[in-house]
Formats: structure tokens, C-alpha cells, sequence
């Protein structure tokens, strides 16, 4: 059971190592296989944003409960430039879905509870959650 | 409150024997004509009750059920509760386990603190306390389990009643029946799909005839599924839209986006099997 | 260096997915297919996914290109083998594919690419 773990985010590997985590953490806790392939993808998509926008950064995972029921928990946090407008970024613009900027709002309709707190200069961290 | 700890201890660990046997009278006496379970096996769960109990309660922490000393405890109920719950058992006669051991334990009690009234008076209530906290934890847990028993049937009913039928080579079909709750859609969804990919089947047929109302979320999660179906490179058939079902899709401004509907199973065969090529003739009559 | 592997089936080309898709094999892919295309006039392309158990928009973009390239150089593109639970999380996802049809398997795959190169026509993408 996965408690509380962590990686580092430098690179693009970082981006393959870190869906093997989430995977592997997903399967753990016994998740179906669409709602495994449904946070791995996002996680995928939040990693991608923190070392190709963010200049790198960490993800943290942690099983978490409530009412009963399990869940996980993704924390990926970057030093980066920050989100300039967040309500832009979050704003569903294409239906064609090329998957052009940074695929946040994609993110959040793969997962349960989606969290953000960007700030300029500073950084960007994303906690989202998905419940078995 | 140490002292308290320490007295249950000494009472359960002296007279642990004594005990046992009139708390399996008391249970003898409601599981009497009881098949389910056996006087061996009660006997082997009362035993090992109060062998926990009493490791559980040499160490302090008397109060919190939480704590780590308790959790062998808590466990052995949560397993007993588990058994009784799949065998059917109610949540009182569940419980009825644990308070049928207060008798036996209070006559104890009387025995040993008889003469100085206040003490056997704490001695009753730490116990009640106890063992009503360790009632409680059993019902908890024995409806959980029992949640758990529901759902497994639940899922085991859903595979049974919307079950994916080959209708042809290349076609299969989905007919639904009752009202489809989000979760079931899922479900019954995907394993379409699965399916889809096992045969290597062109087209897919949901058939809703058997569905009298369906809502937002379901219809959402119905064209969900022909998406994905279609994203798959398959085609997609939805048959059987009741007039009222046809209804609320417009009222709930819900969008076909080019989906395909027919009104019968019958007709959705035909377009498949002309989509296909297929022409069919009688060679009789 | 990790390269995609892509195989000559007739007047077609097999690409079949079965590594991490990085920058720099995304690349390299594009590189080699075109490249490809170009020596053997290929008509047709199919991008085998089924050992993908995620499809991100990374990935589905990396899809677009390819198909996009393939088209200029008068080449149709099919998707195949596409996994449920891929194809689930893409319609959450939000992502559609447009300008690449999809197709369950290599048979249907090339069916589908010799029914357009018949109709020598350009071949809309399918959602």
C-alpha cells in the first residue's frame, strides 16, 4: 500500500517513471483499470506541465481515506514561472482538443478533486485526487 | 484510571474459565436452534475473545479502542462480524455476542467487590463502558461487511442481467434493462466495450428499450460510451427510445451529436447488416 | 537510441507503438516515417496503439502530427487497436482525435485505407 511517497521531476524520463509509480500505486490500491489509466493519464499531464513549464519539480503520492472509502492522492508541485491567468488556463478552449497548452482542464475531469495555487514567480501546485 | 486497567485484567485473566462457561450458557440460550453456527466453534470465539481481552487490557490506554494494543481485538470482531454477516446473521444477534457477556461479568464483579459498594460500582461502569464500545465497534463492522455482501450480489445480478450478445458476426448487442443508475452504466459500459475489442466487432447495438426513464448522468455517460466507441473505430447503434425517453433528451437539452437511433432492435440489425453489406433474401416461399 | 519500429505491409506502413513515447522518439519517428513514405510512396499508415495503456495529449498530439505529415505527403493515416480504457479516458479527456480515422485491428485498418485510396478522396477524421 502505497503511504506516502515522492519523485523528483527533472526530465522527461521523470515523465515516464512517475506514470509507472501512479500506476503501480493505482493497482495497489485496487483501482479498475479505466480509473488507473484515468489518473495515470493525468498525472502524466501535471508531471508533463511541471518539467516542461514548471523547470522541473516534485510529485508526491499518498493513499488517502474518507467515509470509508480509499482514494489517491497526487501532489505535484513546481519552483516555475507560475500561472499567469489561472482562469484562462482552466478554461476548456478547444473542442478539437489538440492538447495545446498545458491540458489542466482535461486533468481535472479525470480525477475527483482538483486543487491549484499558482503564484508568479513563484510556482505552481496541483493536488488532485481520485476515489476507488 | 490505570488501577481500572489493571483490575479487568486481573478479573479476566483469574477467572477467564468461570466466565466463559456462563457466557456460553447465555449464548446457548439465544443461538439455541441457531444451525449456522456450532457450540465448537462459539466456544472457540469466546475463548479467543477473552485471550485477546485480556493481552488487551494488561497495558494502559483502557479508554481509547483506538490504540495499537487493541487492535488484535478489534480485528477478531471485525473478522467475526464479516463471517456473520455472510451467513446471514442480524446486526443484533451480532452484537448479542459481545453483551451476552456482561452477565457473567458483572456476577463477577458482585462476587468480587460485593462489599464496598462505591468500588464495585466503577468496576460495573468500566466494564459496561468496555463492552459497549466493543459492541458498537462489532455492529460498525458488521454493517460493512454486510455492504459489502450487497454490493458483490448487486454486481453478480448486474452481469447477469445486461449481458453482451453476438447477433451476427461483427455485431453485437447490449439490451438494458431497468433503470440505469451511473454506476451500473459504467459497469455495463465498459465491459461492452471490452468485448468490442475481444471479437473485433464493427458494430454495437445498445438497446434501451427495457430502460422507462433515464436522466442527465445517464444519458451523459450513454454517449460517453458511443464516443468511445467510435474513438475505438467502431459504430455505434443506440435502439428501443421509448417516446418519453425521447422526450426528455430534448427537454434536458442533451445533444445526439450525429448518433445514430432507431426505434427497434430490428431495425438497428438492418442498418448494421446493410453497413455491413449484407442483403437479405428468402430462399423459400 | 530507442526508434519505432515501421514495417512495409504492401502499399503500406505498420507503425507499431510499443515503447515510451518521449520527445526525442516522438521525433525520430516523425523523421523516420516520413522519410519512409517518401521512399516507397507508401498511400496508407497504420499506428498501432494496442500495447498503449495511455494516450495523453502529448501523445494524442504527437498522433496529429504524424497524421497531418503522412497526409501532405498524400498518405492516409488509420489508428488501430485502440484500448477501452484508453478510449474512455480520451472522451473525459476531451480529446478528440480529428484527421485521424480509427479502425479495432491491422484487418480493418487496411480495409478502411483501401476503400479511401480507392475513392481517392480526402478522408475526413472520425470522432
Amino acid at each position: 500500500m502505497a503511504r506516502n511517497e515522492s519523485l523528483p521531476l527533472a526530465s522527461e524520463q521523470d515523465i515516464v517513471l512517475a506514470r509507472q509509480a501512479i500506476r503501480k500505486a493505482a493497482l495497489q490500491l485496487g483501482f479498475s483499470i479505466v480509473d488507473q489509466t484515468k489518473i495515470v493519464t493525468a498525472a502524466s499531464e501535471l508531471v508533463r506541465n511541471a518539467v516542461v513549464y514548471g523547470g522541473g519539480g516534485t510529485l508526491k503520492w499518498e493513499t488517502v481515506a474518507q467515509n470509508g472509502k480509499q482514494g489517491l492522492r497526487l501532489t505535484i508541485s513546481d519552483q516555475g514561472r507560475g500561472i499567469e491567468d489561472l482562469t484562462l488556463a482552466m478554461k476548456d478552449g478547444w473542442t478539437t482538443g489538440t492538447g495545446l497548452g498545458m491540458g489542466l482542464p482535461g486533468a481535472k475531469r479525470l480525477v475527483n478533486e482538483f486543487k491549484i495555487v499558482s503564484e508568479r514567480g513563484v510556482g505552481t501546485t496541483v493536488i488532485v485526487t481520485r476515489w476507488k | 484510571m490505570t488501577n481500572a486497567q489493571s483490575r479487568t485484567h486481573t478479573i479476566v485473566k483469574k477467572y477467564g474459565n468461570e466466565m466463559l462457561a456462563g457466557w456460553m450458557n447465555e449464548l446457548s440460550g439465544s443461538l439455541r436452534t441457531d444451525r449456522r453456527i456450532s457450540q465448537s466453534e462459539l466456544s472457540a470465539q469466546t475463548r479467543e475473545f477473552l485471550a485477546l481481552l485480556e493481552t488487551a487490557s494488561s497495558s494502559d490506554g483502557i479508554q481509547n479502542l483506538e490504540g495499537a494494543q487493541w487492535t488484535p481485538l478489534r480485528d477478531f470482531l471485525d473478522s467475526i462480524s464479516r463471517s456473520r454477516a455472510e451467513q446471514g446473521f442480524s446486526s443484533d444477534e451480532t452484537a448479542m455476542f459481545i453483551f451476552s457477556f456482561k452477565k457473567p461479568l458483572f456476577e463477577r464483579l458482585r462476587k468480587d467487590f460485593g462489599d464496598n459498594p462505591q468500588l464495585l460500582a466503577e468496576e460495573t461502569w468500566n466494564a459496561t463502558e468496555l463492552l459497549d464500545k466493543l459492541g458498537l465497534h462489532t455492529i460498525k463492522s458488521f454493517q460493512r461487511a454486510r455492504e459489502a455482501v450487497i454490493n458483490r450480489q448487486q454486481e453478480e445480478l448486474l452481469e447477469l442481467s445486461t449481458p453482451v450478445v453476438k447477433l451476427w458476426e461483427g455485431i453485437l448487442a447490449l439490451p438494458m434493462i431497468g433503470t440505469l443508475d451511473s454506476a451500473r452504466t459504467q459497469v455495463v459500459m465498459e465491459s461492452l466495450l471490452q468485448r468490442i475489442v475481444e471479437t473485433g466487432s464493427e458494430t454495437a447495438i445498445i438497446d434501451i428499450t427495457g430502460v422507462p426513464t433515464v436522466d442527465t448522468l445517464t444519458a451523459q455517460h450513454l454517449l460517453k460510451t458511443v464516443t468511445a466507441i467510435r474513438m475505438m473505430g467502431a459504430d455505434c447503434i443506440i435502439s428501443g427510445i421509448r417516446p418519453q425517453i425521447a422526450q426528455t433528451i430534448v427537454h434536458l437539452g442533451i445533444d445526439l451529436q450525429g448518433i445514430t437511433t432507431k426505434a427497434t432492435l430490428a431495425d438497428a440489425l438492418a442498418l448494421a447488416l446493410k453497413r455491413m453489406g449484407f442483403a437479405v433474401s428468402r430462399t423459400k416461399g | 537510441m530507442e526508434r519505432i519500429p515501421i514495417l512495409g505491409m504492401g502499399r503500406f506502413l505498420l507503425v507499431t507503438i510499443q515503447i515510451e513515447m518521449d520527445d526525442g522518439v516522438a521525433l525520430r519517428l516523425q523523421e523516420d516515417l516520413t522519410a519512409r513514405i517518401e521512399k516507397t510512396g507508401a498511400r496508407g499508415v497504420l499506428i498501432d496503439i494496442s500495447a498503449l495503456e495511455m494516450v495523453d495529449s502529448f501523445i494524442g498530439r504527437m498522433i496529429g502530427n504524424i497524421s497531418a505529415m503522412s497526409h501532405i505527403l498524400n498518405a492516409r493515416t488509420v489508428l488501430i487497436g485502440m484500448q477501452p480504457a484508453v478510449a474512455i479516458t480520451l472522451v473525459e479527456l476531451g480529446l478528440t482525435l480529428t484527421g485521424v480515422k480509427t479502425a479495432l485491428n491491422v484487418e480493418r485498418g487496411m480495409a478502411l485505407l483501401a476503400a479511401s485510396d480507392e475513392d481517392g478522396e480526402d478522408a475526413s477524421g472520425q470522432e
